[in-house]
């Protein structure tokens, strides 16, 4: 039988709002433990939550962002369970009515393009943070637990996507351009590695071509986007092996494991959690007004997906408009005043996603401290194109403007780069060259066309690579002719 | 008149006049308090140095012309569930034995700014739950009418110390009646303001949508001025209203003339004492004749107003109680696992009707049972609110008896948790609409005990309840105190 994968993902992101959710303490990451708290977010007796006007303004745009529709009036319930680090006992949170729903993110996997629906996305505060002290730091089997309650009410949003994801790779497309957009919002730090944005993958299986959805499996504690698609990938494996060795799925939640590459069962729901919603009586509904949703809306920076398209229509094809708009911002902005410079749209594009992210990646250089610019970058594509330095040797030209070796002009001439377009100075060593090598001299006349180009090799070879091999090409064909 | 019989307008009369001071006003309480408190238990915590202290003050604010009003030098309590910054605030319950806030309740910060000197604070029915006092992990309290009685409750301590003189005045908070019924049960005025007038921020929560602090004083016009002192916008608390007040003093000597006064037939009959019914008749009586029209009004779903109050506020209480699990503050029980040590904090720290109400509240909130229960309970709070916007489209304000009997006696319904709730049968309606409501004393019955009169006003309506009131007040003529044999101090 043939299965389909079925994955939803649940993304919280924390948001770098000032302050918290509900009252004016920092949000700050890293900071000493219990120092950003008050009565409100440590559930003093007595003490009452203030929403923070700023998260729901950015709650809409992350919605907005993701084509959610933004509801006119939404609630703030309480979600009740007990937890060491949850103050309250309750969660605020959002039940019925979310501030945002109804939307969709484009997924491009291998050149297809899927459209990922986006349930939800709903306001809540963050739990304080639990460390189990002694023995491989597992609740169970840990000596003691510390609490720091600087996280405790920080706002958070829960983006819900429907369970439109096909794929471990599509899962983590997903996830990759999700994080892309709110990054790009400014309204999140939007770092795995500091937990302030995390991802969990509802997954099943079922027959191709079948209508209900199989039982779920919740996989927890991803910490980065291979870490998803591995996750995803070997439960779809698991559920797949389970079925087809005459076994029952269970609706479970299971964690994943880095190391090992393995999902354990951590909990077994019996049915869903009872969670005890109901309506936050602390807190008056919020109204968002058509005028307040478009204060929000014009202030959006522009997307991933509206620069794609941008970029497309300037001219770049569609994957090379893809890897440009996910570029970082300084990236893109040489890229713009590049081509606002007058420099081939293809051409910028190319040596940005290519060498010059290359050599980022290598160096491990931060965009922020690149020494290249805008008329850089133009001044580079013209005199490739004028002839005045190889292709090849242009990368040389352009790894000395890296380093801060001056303008691509300066560097060709300082690293003696400039191609050989003097005639005279080219003819010289085309005699050289054909004196050397007599039987390629004989196979021309006997017709073969195509030792030109090893002649055409061994005039760059003793030019040290600076000869113009077109101009080497016609000054061979001339010689060899006559 | 002794001083600790005086209301505040007369013990702030002498005070301006220069015959007392502050700090004789608050010698003259402690000293009420030294010699009643062995027989009502109305304090749980009373801070003789921190009072003494603030007495002073006020008495060298006056002398240097600072007048901070009529609260001024006057000697009030708290009760127990209102945060006082360390002061030990326990709302009555084991779970928060030795808690000390390190902040001040908004009304305690009010209190403060507006001169008054906290004398302590008062005995509650453990998180506010109960109508007699004696659900106090600490003790009962007692009423000073009759010693064998209970002074009514949740506020029955505050109620106690008003009427006896150990304050001039306090603050209770009242989520079915809580303030009105100890009130009408001990003889003093006592109100709840419209939900959101005056903030909670700093009050322990039992009923969040249903809790409103407001005063016990032993005049209309002290409760206005308390009121005046701790009301207004609170942006610490995001149910606090910000629009336009409305004005007391205005309305104190309006009279009733023109008013339309309705009787709300559902409260009464089956249930109801003679002597309460006949003293609430004769004071409708006097209103008609000093000019206001009266006219019996039906609101039908006050019949089930009860039902609906005992599910929403024990499933708001179900939350509310739950931050108390023992892992940062309050009593600690032991516990091997996360889950034993709240499991055993919660059940060492909660008396038997916390935590039948907690549990009636997580019952009414669960899944499958939520629709039938908690979301049923909310349709009929609406069908109270349309009731009592019909009855407001005759009439200016409506009248009942506060509280259907007078004190009982102690013990008598402590065993019978439903004859314990019908004491708030006819409080508990201004609540599920958020509405005002105060009760003044208007007589004795055959035993000596206080009867209340309730005047319901519609939201924001405390002028014309306040008129009202003090023409209740006026007309009944109620001049009587306690005679409660003092021990030597």
């Amino acid at each position: 039988m043939t299965w389909e994968t079925v994955v939803g993902i649940e993304v919280h992101v924390e948001l770098s709002t000032k302050s918290k959710m509900f009252c004016g303490c920092a949000v700050e990451f890293g900071a000493r433990p219990n120092t950003n708290i008050c009565p409100v977010c440590l559930g003093l007796p007595g003490a009452l939550p203030v929403p923070n006007r700023k998260a729901i303004e950015w709650i809409m745009a992350i919605g907005l962002a993701f084509n959610c529709e933004v509801s006119e009036r939404s609630v703030f319930h309480r979600k009740n369970y007990f937890y060491a680090d949850l103050p309250k006992g309750y969660q605020i949170s959002q039940f019925d009515i979310p501030v945002c729903h109804d939307g969709y993110l484009d997924v491009t996997v291998d050149g297809e393009t899927r459209r990922i629906g986006i349930e939800r996305a709903h306001m809540e505060e963050d739990t304080g943070k639990s460390t189990h002290v002694g023995d491989g730091g597992r609740i169970h089997t840990a000596e003691s637990t510390l609490l720091d309650f600087n996280r405790s009410g920080v706002p958070l949003v829960e983006v819900v996507s429907r369970p439109d994801i096909r794929s471990a790779a599509e899962a983590r497309a997903y996830a990759q351009d999700l994080r892309a957009v709110v990054a790009e919002l400014g309204v999140s730090d939007a770092r795995l590695e500091e937990g302030s944005i995390r991802f969990d993958a509802n997954v099943s299986i079922r027959p191709e071509g079948a209508e209900t959805l199989g039982t779920k499996v919740e996989v927890k504690n991803m910490n980065s986007f291979r870490s998803l698609e591995r996750a995803v990938e070997y439960e779809i494996e698991r559920q797949i092996s389970v079925v087809e060795a005459g076994g029952e799925l269970t609706q479970e939640t299971r964690h994943w494991d880095e190391e090992a590459g393995v999902t354990h069962s951590m909990r077994t729901k019996e049915g869903s959690s009872d969670y005890r919603y109901f309506t936050e009586p602390d807190l008056a509904p919020m109204a968002m007004s058509a005028s307040w949703v478009d204060e929000v809306k014009v202030g959006l920076p522009e997307l991933p997906a509206e620069r794609k398209a941008r970029y497309s229509n300037e001219g770049l094809d569609s994957d090379l408009a893809g890897v440009l708009s996910g570029s970082p911002a300084e990236i893109r902005d040489i890229y713009e005043v590049a081509t606002a410079e007058g420099a081939d749209r293809r051409r910028a594009a190319n040596w940005l996603t290519g060498e010059v992210t290359a050599w980022l990646r290598r160096t491990e250089t931060h965009p922020t401290k690149l020494s290249l610019d805008g008329p850089q970058l133009a001044e580079l594509v013209r005199i490739v194109g004028e002839g005045l330095v190889s292709s090849s040797a242009a990368k040389e030209v352009l790894e000395g403007v890296l380093l801060g070796e001056g303008s691509p002009r300066a560097v060709a001439k300082a690293r003696d780069l400039v191609q050989i377009s003097d005639t005279s100075a080219l003819e010289k060593i085309v005699a050289v060259v054909l004196a050397d090598n007599p039987e390629a001299v004989d196979s021309y006349a006997a017709g073969e066309q195509k030792v030109v180009g090893f002649l055409v090799g061994q005039v760059m070879k003793a030019s040290q690579g600076k000869a113009d091999p077109k101009l080497a090409n016609q000054l061979l064909r001339q010689k060899l002719s006559s | 008149m002794t001083l600790h019989e005086m209301t505040i307008a007369e013990a702030g009369g002498r005070l301006r006049a220069g015959e007392v001071s502050s700090s004789d006003l608050l010698e003259a309480t402690l000293d009420r308090a030294s010699r009643t408190e062995a027989q009502l238990h109305a304090y749980l915590t009373i801070d003789r140095e921190r009072a003494r202290g603030a007495a002073r003050q006020a008495d060298a604010e006056l002398e240097d012309g600072l007048d901070r009003g009529p609260l001024h030098g006057i000697p009030v309590a708290l009760k127990d569930n209102m945060c006082t910054r360390g002061v030990e605030t326990t709302a009555s319950s084991q779970i928060l034995a030795g808690y000390i806030p390190p902040y001040d309740a908004t009304v305690t910060r009010k209190l403060k700014e507006a001169g008054a000197v906290i004398v302590g604070k008062t005995n509650l029915d453990e998180f506010a739950m109960g109508s007699s006092t004696e659900n106090s992990a600490y003790g009962a309290s007692y009423n000073p009418w009759d010693i064998s009685r209970i002074p009514g409750g949740s506020s029955g301590g505050s109620a106690a110390a008003v009427a006896v003189g150990s304050a001039f005045a306090a603050l209770g908070s009242d989520t079915g009646g809580s303030i009105r019924q100890p009130a009408s049960l001990t003889g003093v005025v006592g109100l709840k303001p419209t939900y959101g007038t005056v903030s909670r921020y700093g009050l322990i929560a039992f009923a969040s949508s249903l809790d409103q602090i407001g005063p016990l004083s032993r005049s209309v016009e002290d409760a206005a001025f308390t009121l005046e002192a701790i009301w207004g916008h609170d942006p610490m608390d995001a149910t606090s209203y910000a629009g336009e007040y409305p004005n007391l003093s205005a309305a104190l000597n309006s009279g009733v003339s023109g008013l339309k006064v309705g009787v709300v037939r559902e409260l009464a009959g089956e249930g109801y004492e003679p002597a309460v019914e006949s003293a609430v008749s004769v004071m409708v009586d006097k209103l008609s004749d000093a000019g206001a029209a009266v006219v019996e009004v039906s609101l039908p779903t006050f019949d089930i107003a009860l039902s609906a109050y005992y599910l929403i506020a024990p499933a708001e209480a179900s939350a509310n109680l739950a931050r108390f699990d023992g892992v940062r503050y309050g009593h600690r029980g032991e516990g091997t696992t996360t889950e034993s040590l709240m499991a055993r904090t919660r059940a060492e720290g909660f008396g038997p009707e916390v935590t039948r109400r907690v549990l009636l509240g997580t019952y009414a909130l669960s899944a499958g049972y939520y629709d039938a229960f908690y979301g049923q309970a909310q349709k009929v709070r609406s069908a109270i609110q349309e009731d009592f916007a019909r009855a407001y489209g005759i009439v200016d304000v409506l009248v009942s008896p506060t509280s259907p009997t007078v004190a009982f006696e102690a013990g008598a319904r402590v065993d019978d948790p439903l004859a314990m709730y019908l004491s708030d049968i006819c409080t508990i309606p201004s609540n599920l609409a958020g509405h005002p409501a105060i009760s003044i004393p208007i007589g004795l019955d055959h035993q000596n005990l206080p009867i209340g009169f309730q005047v319901m006003a519609p939201a924001l309506g405390e002028t014309v309840m306040f008129q009202v009131a003090a023409a209740v007040e006026s007309l009944a003529g109620f001049a009587d105190r306690p005679i409660l044999e003092e021990l030597a101090s």
